[in-house]
């Protein structure tokens, strides 16, 4: 690829950055919206309250060292440490200025009034996070650098959450209400995305394997998963329900090793059955990858058939497969929350009872966790699949 | 010894090696050499079993081997093969301990065996050992890959055109450094090449193969001066064939007593070599390194035995 | 053969659509106690068209967009927003269909909008990055080439780049219909008019058949338009000489 150039000049000779340019806009437009939005109770719609009227006096100071931070990134005095430094300083100074405007207003002997973020404070997260993404894409961190920032933002983050600065709003109201239920809804969300991924390596891999040395059987096999595919969620999860249901009624047994129609186990099985495509097709394509010349010099050197697969085959094929574990992590952890529509738990039990009652801090407490995770997942993988790929980088064959 | 014995292997109704038989001794080069798709390749893979012969069988030192497990079979054979084959996710230590390890020598073994080979191959141990593939020059990785075939001491090694991705230069040096480490360990070797030039300079009997048969197989010097069959004449090329003769000896082995002024030439240089210098230097006879003479009308008398046939 | 499966199955849709009743014999064994085998409360037809329609606009406007941010993206005035756009693609690829649609209510409320726009922002990102692969991927000899004749790079665009990158980005259309139409069924459960509207019907009365029939419609639907685009992009590579499969 071709050198980027990171700023351009202007006629007046000042150099500016057009990225620095959209993210100030975005910063500048979202402080002129409303922060946060005020509510009497927590279901009806509430109005909105800028910055500065949520602050108070201080709050000037506050919108003025915004604005002077996101303009240091319009100018190209700016290297990308800083960047990603105001960035991430950036990040973690909308959520305590979240904290700070939700103690402010909320009044201190009112149960059921709600202070909740607004469009101004998204955007404002949203401005600040692109800054940080755009200076980590282009300082090229090796490795080590990425894991380190990852689990700093995930510290700073949890740090935030943990010191109770934003109890009050009301996302952490609606946690504070069922504590002992959203840990336990975690713990479901976990066991459906990641048992779900176990369950599809343990039988896709093999069938992967299978399908890689009889080659005859790939149309079928492939054939079939991607009509599965195409089944929309909400009917595969529907359809488990009287299908297990059925099973565990009828087939003597089924219902003493777990199989049921009801609770968790349909909802496992539909996120299993979609990730049966990912993990064979990279299975395949990965073993296909392996260059003929490793594999004769393998045979010929007197590996055994399982040497050959356990020993140089899967090694090799494990960056492709890697890359099918991070497509189904990151998908079933999104589709685990339609378990929540057929009682399958998980995060989606509090999107869609927030749905139902029209209770949008209760659609909050379910969605952002769940994006949260699939955010990291997503990240965590793709630096994992790097790792491998760097250390197993092949020198094309002259 | 190899004893090959009315080798055939059929595929549907295409038969790719037909009757070949052939030995060869302990010790010695045998060179297959041919176009592509004249069975060469196939005939070497069925000597470790890579390929099952539709027929006829294969003798090592006398032992039937489709009577061994075929990966036991392989483990006591070298096998290096063209763009060497290297384990791309292992380091050369690693790559060479493979069979070794398939045959659970001891660590300590393992190690010294390694460092022992790198040694012999010029690479040092401490800078190579924990390189991986794509770290290494091409030669370099040719050099791992053949001495990861000789890891556990085999007495015979295949090889599949090892030097058909290297260039002219580390080619020739390749060739050389093979031939001195298969006579200090005596292996017995059998090398499959599409090129006479490598096939000659290898060679102790060079095998040629067209479609499937084995036209002829002899010492080089007879393959060049009487070519069994018009292929074989072809293959060596007719305006190639004195000087792939003269390159067959060494100017050591027919100096005679005499006089002859201007530089030496070393007594391990082939008569091709020295007739070059002649032509270039304008001589007609050279002194050689400790003693003696080489002669124009020699050379041309040796070169002259290619148009006898 | 295929083609055949595909002919037959096109005919089934349209006939089941067009009268849904007459089908009723074949849902019966998923109903118990009696309940209809069909669901009447709204038109399966004009569900499909309703859905159809969500995801036609969604992914025309997604198209719109995301081609025009990739042609943006691989010129010298937008370069500086490459690195940005690659990072942007790949996170919010990440971020999960349902939840977007959630967040996407209280912004728009309920109805057809959360569920247009979340349907528009998740369909950017295939064609984006499908856009992208195939304007910066082009052989290096032919952009060569193309300069040499002394295009300009208007002109180079339109009459190289984007014919050259045409399979890459149907391919990315192909993607973003594939998951919008199946994203659109989760639109129902915010009260959008869509296909999903059947199944979750199903749910809520335990009736299988509504169920079945809702998710055969959307998963035959699904079947034909990637079929369709395939063969759309099969064409395509092979009217500008690049062999595909």
């Amino acid at each position: 690829m071709t050198e980027i150039p990171i700023t351009a000049d202007s006629p007046t000779g000042v150099a500016i950055s057009r990225t620095g340019l959209l993210f100030a806009g975005l910063g500048l437009v979202a402080l002129a919206l409303p922060l946060v939005q005020f509510k009497p109770n927590r279901i009806v719609l509430g109005e909105g309250i800028s910055l500065t009227a949520a602050l108070g006096p201080p709050g000037w100071v506050v919108l003025l060292g915004l604005a002077v931070a996101l303009l240091i990134g319009v100018t190209d005095r700016a290297s990308l440490p800083i960047r990603l430094a105001i960035g991430v300083a950036g990040v973690a100074a909308a959520f305590l200025i979240l904290g700070a405007a939700v103690r402010n207003l909320t009044p201190p002997d009112n149960n059921l009034a709600r202070v909740s973020p607004a469009a101004g404070f998204w955007l404002l997260l949203l401005a600040f996070a692109l800054m940080m993404a755009d200076a980590l894409s282009r300082m090229r961190l090796s490795l080590r650098l990425r894991w380190l920032m990852l689990a700093a933002v995930l510290a700073m983050l949890a740090a935030i959450l943990w010191s109770g600065w934003l109890d009050g709003v009301s996302v952490m109201r609606e946690y504070a209400a069922r504590q002992d239920l959203f840990h336990r809804e975690s713990l479901r969300h976990l066991i459906l995305a990641f048992g779900s991924l176990g369950a599809a390596i343990l039988v896709g891999l093999p069938l992967g394997i299978l399908i890689y040395q009889v080659p005859r059987l790939k149309r079928a096999v492939l054939g079939v998963l991607n009509i599965l595919q195409t089944i929309p969620s909400l009917a595969m999860f529907g359809l488990m329900i009287p299908l297990f249901g059925w099973v565990a009624a009828t087939v003597p047994g089924a219902a003493s090793i777990g199989v049921a129609g009801i609770g968790i186990f349909p909802a496992l099985v539909a996120l299993f059955l979609y990730s049966l495509l990912p993990v064979v097709s990279n299975t395949v394509v990965g073993l296909n990858g392996v260059s003929p010349a490793t594999k004769e010099a393998a045979y010929g050197l007197g590996m055994t058939d399982a040497q050959v697969l356990g020993q140089v085959l899967i090694p090799l094929a494990l960056p492709v497969l890697l890359a099918a574990v991070r497509i189904v992590l990151v998908q079933n952890i999104g589709l685990a929350v339609i378990a929540g529509l057929i009682g399958g738990g998980g995060y989606g039990t509090f999107v869609f009872q927030g749905l139902n009652q029209t209770a949008m801090d209760l659609v909050l407490l379910g969605a952002l966790p769940t994006i949260a995770l699939a955010l990291t997942a997503g990240i965590a993988l793709d630096l994992l699949v790097e790792a491998l790929d760097h250390r197993k980088r092949r020198r094309d064959a002259p | 010894m190899i004893e090959i014995q009315n080798l055939t292997k059929i595929y549907g109704d295409t038969t790719v090696v037909d009757q070949v038989s052939m030995t060869v001794e302990t010790g010695q080069i045998a060179a297959l050499v041919g176009t592509s798709g004249s069975g060469k390749t196939t005939l070497l893979r069925m000597i470790n079993r890579l390929v099952e012969p539709s027929s006829g069988k294969v003798l090592i030192d006398g032992e039937d081997t489709s009577r061994i497990p075929a990966h036991a079979l392989r483990r006591r054979i070298g096998y290096a093969i063209q763009g060497h084959g290297l384990f791309p996710h292992r380091s050369v230590a690693q790559n060479i301990a493979t069979v070794p390890a398939l045959l659970k020598w001891s660590e300590a073994d393992i190690r010294a065996r390694v460092d022992e080979l790198l040694e012999l191959f010029q690479m040092s141990p401490a800078q190579f050992r924990d390189r991986m593939p794509y770290e290494l020059s091409g030669g370099q990785q040719q050099r791992v890959g053949v001495a990861r075939a000789l890891a556990a001491r085999p007495e015979l090694l295949l090889m599949d055109e090892p030097f058909g991705a290297l260039d002219p230069v580390i080619r020739a040096k390749a060739q050389q450094d093979l031939r001195d480490i298969q006579r200090r360990l005596g292996t017995t070797l059998v090398i499959v090449t599409h090129d006479m030039e490598e096939a000659v300079a290898l060679g102790d009997r060079i095998a040629v193969m067209d479609k499937g048969e084995l036209l002829q197989y002899g010492p080089p010097s007879e393959v060049l001066t009487q070519p069994a069959a018009p292929f074989v004449r072809e293959l060596i090329g007719e305006g190639e064939r004195p000087f792939r003769l003269l390159s067959l000896t060494r100017v050591g082995d027919i100096a005679k007593t005499g006089e002859a002024g201007g530089e030496t030439i070393p007594a391990g240089a082939s008569l091709r070599d020295a007739l070059a210098e002649c032509l270039w230097s304008g001589r007609s006879a050279l002194p050689v390194e400790g003693g003696g003479v080489v002669t124009l009308d020699q050379l041309e008398s040796r070169a002259a035995q290619a148009s006898v046939a | 053969m295929a083609r055949l499966l595909l002919a037959a199955a096109a005919l089934f849709l349209v006939l089941f659509l067009a009268s849904p009743e007459s089908f009723a014999g074949l849902f019966r064994p998923f109903v118990t106690n009696n309940a209809p085998a069909i669901y009447t409360q709204t038109g399966l037809l004009s569900l499909t068209l309703s859905h159809l329609g969500l995801v036609g606009v969604a992914v025309l406007a997604s198209t719109v967009v995301a081609v025009g941010l990739g042609i943006l993206v691989t010129r010298p005035a937008g370069r500086e927003f490459l690195p940005l756009a690659r990072t942007v693609t790949s996170i919010g690829q990440t971020f999960p269909p349902v939840a977007v649609l959630a967040l996407a209510v209280p912004i728009l409320g309920f109805g057809a909008w959360p569920t247009l726009v979340a349907l528009f922002l998740y369909g950017l990102l295939p064609i984006f990055e499908n856009t992208l692969t195939g304007l910066t991927n082009l052989p290096p000899e032919v952009s060569e080439a193309a300069r040499g004749m002394g295009l300009t790079r208007r002109q180079r665009l339109v009459q190289v780049e984007l014919p050259l990158a045409m399979p890459l980005i149907l391919a990315g259309i192909r993607l973003s219909a594939v998951i919008s139409l199946a994203t659109a069924t989760i639109g129902s459960t915010v009260a959008a008019k869509t296909l999903g509207e059947v199944i979750i019907a199903g749910l809520l009365s335990s009736n299988t058949a509504y169920v079945v029939q809702g998710g055969l419609v959307v998963g035959l639907l699904a079947i034909l338009i990637y079929e369709a685009f395939q063969a759309l992009e099969t064409r395509t590579a092979r009217r500008i000489g690049l062999a595909r499969r």
